[in-house]
């Protein structure tokens, strides 16, 4: 079966509504947090295969500063959840709704 | 040549002295006074030297720069100088310098001083930018100050709510009848499409109809500024109020300059009025001259005395204006403005001697207390009364013969019994608070006044005395009848009998029935006698008429009907609806969309990719 551009952006489409909607539906902050790397990778997914089937470097160059950015995130975010159960003594998001009026 | 300045430093001295008090120096009241006298006295020295050098028809008689260009609207700031603004600018500095400086002692005990000078400087600089003016636009602009400065001094003990009350109807009052005045300028404006008097008084020597069927209109309309500023019927009610004030307000403003200045405008602007205009104003004036006098006849309030009798006076200028004769107008005003100023002066000098007493019941036998006020107050009492030759017989006396001259018999009655009755109450007066017996403690103890105070009531008597024959109307002449032959002085003295007899001996007939009059009712009276004898008309008289209780009754009515009808627009249907959609919507909105403020962080992402999916369907999707 011949694999093109059209097969790598449907896996990068479902990739990252499997995230969207592990963001939206789960209620674990971390599990939401991993959603959020899904669709992180999702669209690294969608930026390589544009970058393959042009012949052209310029979204393997932009893979490379997301997946650091990434990396940076991730040690922050996680840093975050793991204060905020400090603080809270949970991780689930409707526990945390002191933003509502 | 360099005395074209001069103009425009009388004119901007008071300004500047009053920039001064009230920046700098409202904390020292010595001083304050002291520079507001300055600039006055400076504003007089630079007349009299400007006239010396220049004579009455300086070679300049326009100096003007332009001030405002809108489309054709052009508009200077100028100053004119003829016979008619000199004498007025000598009579604002040299009887308004007089007042300043009995104020000093008036108004030593007054712990508002500074601001007080600040005031009367303010009005200063305003009288003489009317007097000066060079078109109708400049005049306005301080037509109105004078209304502002004026408010401010009638009020100027604004803790007694009739102070406060007193100044704001003459502000009102006098706003009633600017707005005419306005509509007026506009409707000049318009038709000739010029604001110069010079330039007006030009297009309208060529060509006389050039206002057409408005004339009548304009002239009237003008002549409605004049109504309000110097208290003509049925504008007259607020003058009697603004005495309020303190009296050398009185004596500067409300007898001696600002109400003259409607007299001076209609002089001013008199070549646009035509007959019928004419007309209406001189029985304006005759009706108000009567009406006042029949007023002041049971007043007992001193100054209220005086206020009417100024009405009264006014009415006669603006009668004579009517009568086509603007020199008898302007040569009354100017009489009056010394024997007025000076019996203010002199009844301020009575107030002052018996602490703020003002009812002549609860005065007497103050001739031998106070000589120079007795003795000043009687010249200004034969000077108001006609009583030759002092000046008022004279300037009165030219009235009369104008109305004599123009066959207008109705006018020469009303005239000539104005005359008596202003003999009766001006005598009523002087012999009930001067002499008889002291009626009152307050009487027993007066004291004559300070030299500040007492030598300008000489000065003032002196021209109360002499002003019928120094040539005043000369001047005047030289400017409204330049082809009339001079006179000299005893030609002068016995010009009333020679210009036109009839007039000066049934004129002086009405003085000597009114002195007499007032002799047999009030000489060694105890209490009023008239009451007693007029009855109703008596209670009338003492009641003003009724006009303000007419006016309470309808224009006030009305006005507050009004009023309330627009309260209860604004207050239920506009609030109503402003309250009702706008707030009541906004609130709405806002209880709705707080629905969606969860604080669930997945619920913010879920509209968050909802709005980006709506997004990309507008986007991308058509």
């Amino acid at each position: 079966m011949h694999v093109g551009l059209e097969q790598y952006l449907t896996v990068s489409f479902l990739l990252f509504a499997l995230g969207l909607l592990g963001v939206i539906m789960r209620r674990n902050l971390l599990v939401i947090y991993m959603s959020l790397e899904l669709m992180l990778n999702a669209t690294n997914l969608a930026l390589v295969s544009f970058s393959r089937f042009n012949d052209k470097l310029d979204g393997q160059v932009v893979v490379f500063f997301i997946i650091t950015v990434a990396a940076a995130e991730v040690a922050v975010g996680l840093a975050l959840i793991v204060a905020l159960y400090r603080k809270r003594q949970t991780v689930h998001v409707e526990d945390l709704t002191s933003m509502k009026l | 040549m360099k005395d074209q300045i001069f103009p425009w430093l009388i004119l901007f001295l008071p300004l500047v002295a009053c920039a001064i008090i009230t920046l700098f120096t409202l904390r020292h009241k010595t001083l304050s006074s002291l520079i507001s006298i300055g600039a006055v006295v400076a504003g007089f020295v630079l007349t009299v030297l400007f006239i010396g050098a220049n004579g009455f028809h300086p070679a300049l008689s326009e100096i003007s720069r332009s001030w405002l260009e809108i489309g054709s609207l052009k508009v200077d700031l100028g100053v004119k100088l003829d016979p008619l603004s000199l004498m007025m600018l000598l009579i604002v500095t040299g009887v308004g310098g007089a007042i300043h400086i009995y104020s000093f002692g008036y108004m030593h005990e007054d712990k508002g001083m500074a601001r007080f000078f600040a005031f009367l400087s303010l009005f200063t600089f305003s009288m003489l930018g009317i007097v000066l003016a060079n078109n109708f636009l400049q005049m306005f602009i301080f037509w109105e100050l004078v209304g502002v400065s004026s408010y401010l001094l009638i009020g100027f003990w604004f803790e007694k709510p009739s102070a406060g009350d007193a100044a704001k109807k003459a502000f009102i009052t006098n706003r009633l009848g600017d707005f005419g005045f306005l509509l007026g300028i506009l409707m000049v404006w318009g038709l000739l499409g010029s604001l110069n008097f010079g330039e007006l008084q030009g297009m309208l020597n060529v060509n006389p109809s050039l206002l057409g069927g408005c004339a009548t209109a304009a002239g009237l309309l003008i002549f409605c500024g004049a109504v309000g500023k110097s208290a003509q019927f049925p504008l007259h009610v607020w003058l009697a109020d603004a005495m309020e004030g303190p009296t050398p307000v009185s004596a500067l403003i409300h007898a001696a300059t600002m109400v003259a200045a409607g007299v001076y405008m209609l002089c001013r602007i008199f070549f646009l009025l035509n007959v019928d205009a004419l007309h209406v104003i001189s029985y304006v004036g005759g009706f108000t001259a009567l009406l006042a006098a029949l007023i002041a006849v049971q007043q007992n309030d001193i100054k209220r005395i005086l206020a009417y009798s100024t009405l009264s006076q006014l009415g006669y200028m603006v009668m004579a204006v009517g009568l086509a004769g603007e020199t008898p107008a302007m040569f009354h005003l100017t009489t009056h403005a010394f024997f007025k100023a000076l019996l203010f002066l002199g009844a301020g000098s009575v107030i002052h001697a018996l602490h703020e007493e003002q009812d002549i019941w609860k005065m007497g036998a103050l001739k031998k207390k106070m000589p120079i006020t007795f003795w000043t107050f009687l010249v200004g009492t034969l000077a108001l009364s006609g009583v030759p030759p002092f000046s008022g017989f004279y300037s009165k006396d030219s009235i009369l013969g104008q109305a004599l001259e123009q066959k207008n018999y109705l006018l020469f009655a009303v005239g000539a019994g104005v005359a008596g009755l202003t003999t009766f109450y001006m005598f009523r007066l002087f012999f009930v608070a001067f002499l008889g017996n002291a009626r009152s403690e307050k009487a027993k103890h007066a004291h004559e006044s300070p030299a500040v105070m007492t030598w300008p009531l000489l000065v003032l008597s002196v021209f109360a005395v002499a002003g019928g024959v120094i040539g005043i109307n000369a001047i005047y002449d030289s400017q409204f009848a330049p082809d009339l032959a001079p006179v000299t002085l005893s030609q002068r003295l016995v010009e009333p009998f020679a210009h036109s007899p009839a007039g000066a001996v049934i004129g002086l007939a009405m003085v000597l029935v009114g002195l007499f009059g007032a002799f047999a009712l009030y000489r060694d009276a105890a209490e009023d006698p008239l009451p007693a004898r007029l009855g109703g008309l008596a209670t009338a008289m003492k009641n003003r008429f009724y006009f303000d209780e007419i006016y309470e009754a309808t224009f006030i009515r009305a006005h507050d009907f009004i009023a309330a009808v627009c309260g209860f627009i604004d207050r239920w249907l506009l609030e109503g609806f402003v309250l009702g959609t706008i707030r009541g919507g906004t609130s709405l909105t806002g209880r709705s969309l707080r629905l969606f403020q969860t604080g669930n962080l997945q619920t913010y992402a879920f509209l968050l990719v909802l709005g980006v999916a709506v997004l990309l369907y507008f986007v991308l999707g058509k």
